[in-house]
């Protein structure tokens, strides 16, 4: 079946302003949005830019606006997809070329929150004890796949560029609800501030837009639980 | 085209998965240690490994190191060096007990150990029982090794140079190796990276199959720096492909989803294991099941007479499904639309993985030659190299394990190199030379070729004749549809010449790498008169071990390759016949 996609294009190059392009693309059963964007790369336009990689969500590399929402190009089947598809790269990241954006905002806001286990006892010479019940805690955020899809879609991420944002905050509590790390305190007055956990205004828009299906909004109440009670 | 920019560190390393990151990790606590990869880092391939990493900790059952050693080397069909192949399974719980110290979330048992499960080809008390080996964390033990490596390094502040394409390796006039030449995908611009030591850990190379399990970035780009370097491959000829490729793609299905207790079933429902592993079944390793799989469609039986079986999982339950293989049921749901709670997933057997690579000794020195002379200041590790550890087959949760203890051993090795403080003298002139022709002749070529197309017909032609099974005459075919696609390839034009984010030119190169390396695969493959693990040939069914027990080494000449051999290193287990 041929279908309409309409691309935002921007070359820094050559272009002032950003502009849109239709193609026409066939999409045999089963194509997802990135195998229509490859088609048009590869046989119609190879001046298209997209990052890419192992193209069964697991890498993250091609979140994208597909119809306005975020989403994977990978995991989006076109035949979900309604009336012309539009593809745009993901908001409120600096664009650099096409559909690819600057995502060095997004790694330092990750690194902010001491994104690593902190452990000060020695380690024994065999694993440390978790039962299956404390390990459990993690489910719904070791997954993340760091994509960007959550952060991108926030609109108090919009409004303030120094907030944290989704990503990094389901990243800190991957951290601080491991039973194993001990950096809970130098993690949390990271996130204690106006930047940080109680920016967010439990909008959900992250949880919506999560390919993986996470919900950092949940998340960042349990963080915010915690402080709380840190305090009290 | 501008200026190069030169950078100084002790250490670079190329690529920046479980290999690199863990040879980082050890590199960094005293050097100053970069690490360039074309993707950024957590994007890396290691990422998608699923079911597993090998060890014999024994927490589900009782397990000893040599058991696994010996699984190993039937595994590998007495092609692996067992020097390279005891070193592995000695190490292994050592590195997993190192992962879990540095944080990965590795599901646990009800005693809060590390939860093992079982996989293919891995057995108790020498092939005798089943065994729980694979360490993991739900399906999804890759991501969390990476993530988690990844992480520590950014703790120890190792320097990342992320979207950097690695173009050539610079030498000095001693042959000694210090450093490389990078082109900046996200500015454009030749960088140098001059360095005591370098490390290659740029991964497998299956994208050069149509159906594969592999990332679009799998384009055995160190393979090709190797190759161009005047230095030699080994054991190119094996190369796996995974039982359990999703419908028609070739997304990987874990193996796991075997071990978990699936069943493979053709066109008749029958569960047809039975008839080439009776005793192991779905269990037996890779190369044997996607043979039988093969088989089973050559003669008619895949599902309505396609190119396809059956993966079914469903008497799992759906509680046992959703704990333990949750990706598998999110990936047959999103890209076959199959709901495994429910119906069979329909899978055929996917390019996966390379056995062979740039050779190395056990401390994962570069090896020039067969007489075993190492390339000083050049390390490789991972799915790159070749120690050699799966020789003719790997088996499943062996790579992972292979990228961090051999990553691991890269950059205690290194730290030793280094500790010797070798010169560092100055770069030549025309250091980047090489890399500046390569990428300038791109940009301006205005050729009529498309790259995308010679891709596609390269991917096409490896599926079809280099596949599970191989003949002679199907291979010469391959080989010369390489020579010509080599001939075309010279006359490619691009359409984006533009220096920021030019994929297109970077897929041209990752092109240029592939018609590389698939020319020593298929000469290999066409010499080596025998069957022997992954490498399966219709004309020479049988192992030969008079002739054949040895490892195949490639160098490409101006306008062919040229072949030499070395001896397997055998200690413990003399070979025999395999059976499962």
């Amino acid at each position: 079946m041929i279908r309409t996609f309409r691309i935002f294009r921007f070359n820094p190059e050559q272009d002032k302003e950003p502009r849109y392009r239709e193609y026409q693309v066939e999409c045999p059963k089963g194509s997802t949005v990135l195998d229509a964007l490859n088609e048009i790369k590869w046989r119609h336009d190879g001046t298209l830019s997209y990052r890419r990689s192992c193209r069964h969500g697991i890498c993250g590399s091609c979140a994208m606006t597909i119809n306005g929402k975020n989403n994977l190009a990978c995991e989006s089947q076109v035949d979900t997809l309604k009336g012309v598809i539009w593809v745009e790269p993901l908001r409120s990241f600096p664009i650099i070329k096409d559909l690819i954006v600057d995502m060095e905002p997004f790694y330092e806001r990750l690194k902010a929150v001491k994104p690593y286990f902190m452990a000060g006892t020695p380690p024994t010479d065999k694993e440390r004890l978790q039962s299956p019940e404390q390990r459990k805690l993690l489910d719904g955020s070791y997954e993340c796949i760091l994509c960007g899809c959550c952060t991108s879609s926030c609109p108090s991420y919009w409004a303030d560029k120094d907030f944290l944002g989704p990503a990094a905050l389901l990243k800190a509590y991957r951290f601080v609800f491991d039973s194993r790390d001990e950096g809970a305190q130098e993690r949390l007055v990271v996130l204690d501030n106006k930047h940080g956990l109680w920016r967010c205004h439990t909008i959900f828009n992250c949880a919506e837009a999560c390919p993986k299906g996470l919900n950092p909004t949940w998340a960042i109440g349990k963080l915010k639980q915690k402080v709380i009670k840190e305090k009290f | 085209m501008g200026q190069i920019e030169v950078h100084r560190h002790d250490v670079v390393i190329v690529g920046a998965g479980l290999a690199g990151l863990f040879a980082g990790l050890y590199t960094s606590r005293e050097f100053d240690t970069a690490v360039v990869s074309k993707v950024y880092p957590i994007r890396s391939h290691s990422g998608a490994a699923q079911g597993g990493c090998a060890a014999s900790l024994g927490n589900m059952m009782e397990d000893r190191w040599e058991w696994h050693m010996y699984d190993t080397v039937r595994g590998s069909d007495y092609l692996g060096d067992q020097d390279a192949q005891e070193i592995l399974c000695r190490e292994a719980p050592l590195v997993i007990y190192e992962c879990e110290h540095l944080g990965v979330p590795f599901s646990r048992t009800p005693e809060g150990k590390i939860s093992q499960r079982p996989f293919g080809g891995h057995f108790s008390d020498f092939g005798k029982g089943p065994q729980k080996r694979a360490c993991h964390a739900a399906d999804r033990t890759g991501h969390v090794q990476l993530h988690t490596l990844y992480e520590t390094c950014l703790k120890q502040d190792v320097r990342f140079y992320s979207e950097f394409f690695t173009l050539q390796l610079i030498f000095t006039q001693n042959g000694a190796c210090r450093g490389i030449v990078a082109w900046d995908l996200r500015r454009g611009g030749f960088h140098v990276f001059h360095a005591k030591a370098v490390l290659l850990a740029t991964g497998g190379y299956a994208r050069a199959w149509k159906v594969t399990s592999n990332s679009h970035a799998n384009t055995g780009d160190g393979l090709s720096l190797v190759l161009r370097s005047g230095l030699p491959l080994e054991d190119m000829e094996f190369v796996q492909f995974h039982p359990t490729g999703l419908y028609p793609s070739g997304i990987l299905v874990t193996e796991g989803a075997r071990g978990e207790g699936g069943y493979l079933l053709n066109d008749k429902g029958e569960r047809f294991m039975e008839r080439y592993a009776p005793q192991k079944m779905e269990l037996a390793p890779r190369d044997v099941v996607s043979r039988s799989i093969q088989t089973e469609i050559d003669e008619g039986r895949g599902i309505g007479g396609e190119n396809l079986v059956h993966l079914d999982v469903r008497h799992l339950g759906e509680a046992k499904i959703m704990e333990a293989l949750p990706q598998i049921h999110e990936l047959a749901l999103k890209f076959t639309g199959v709901d495994c709670r429910k119906e069979p997933i329909p899978i055929l057997p996917t390019a996966h993985y390379s056995m062979g690579g740039i050779p190395t000794d056990t401390d994962t020195r570069v090896l020039r030659n067969s007489a075993g002379e190492i390339v000083e200041g050049l390390f490789a590790a991972g799915e790159c190299a070749c120690v050699s550890t799966h020789g003719a087959n790997r088996l499943g949760t062996n790579s992972t394990l292979e990228c961090c203890v051999f990553g691991r051993r890269a950059g205690i090795s290194m730290l030793r190199y280094l500790r010797e403080d070798p010169c560092l003298p100055d770069l030549p002139q025309d250091a980047a030379e090489q890399a500046r022709q390569r990428v300038e002749g791109l940009l301006e070529a205005k050729g009529s070729e498309s790259a995308a197309r010679i891709r596609e017909i390269l991917q096409k032609t490896m599926t079809e004749k280099m596949g599970i099974f191989r003949r002679e005459e199907t291979m010469k075919e391959c080989l010369a549809t390489i020579k010509e696609l080599q001939e075309r390839y010279k006359k490619i034009g691009l359409q984006d010449r533009g220096w920021v984010f030019n994929t297109e030119l970077m897929e041209a190169i990752e092109l240029g790498s592939m018609l590389d390396f698939v020319e020593p695969i298929v000469v290999g493959a066409i010499a080596r008169k025998e069957s022997r693990g992954a490498h399966f040939r219709k004309d020479y069914p049988r192992r030969d071990d008079q002739r054949w027990l040895k490892h195949t080494l490639a160098w490409k000449e101006a306008d062919s390759i040229r072949l030499d051999y070395k001896p397997v290193v055998i200690t413990r287990f003399q070979p025999e016949e395999r059976k499962y």
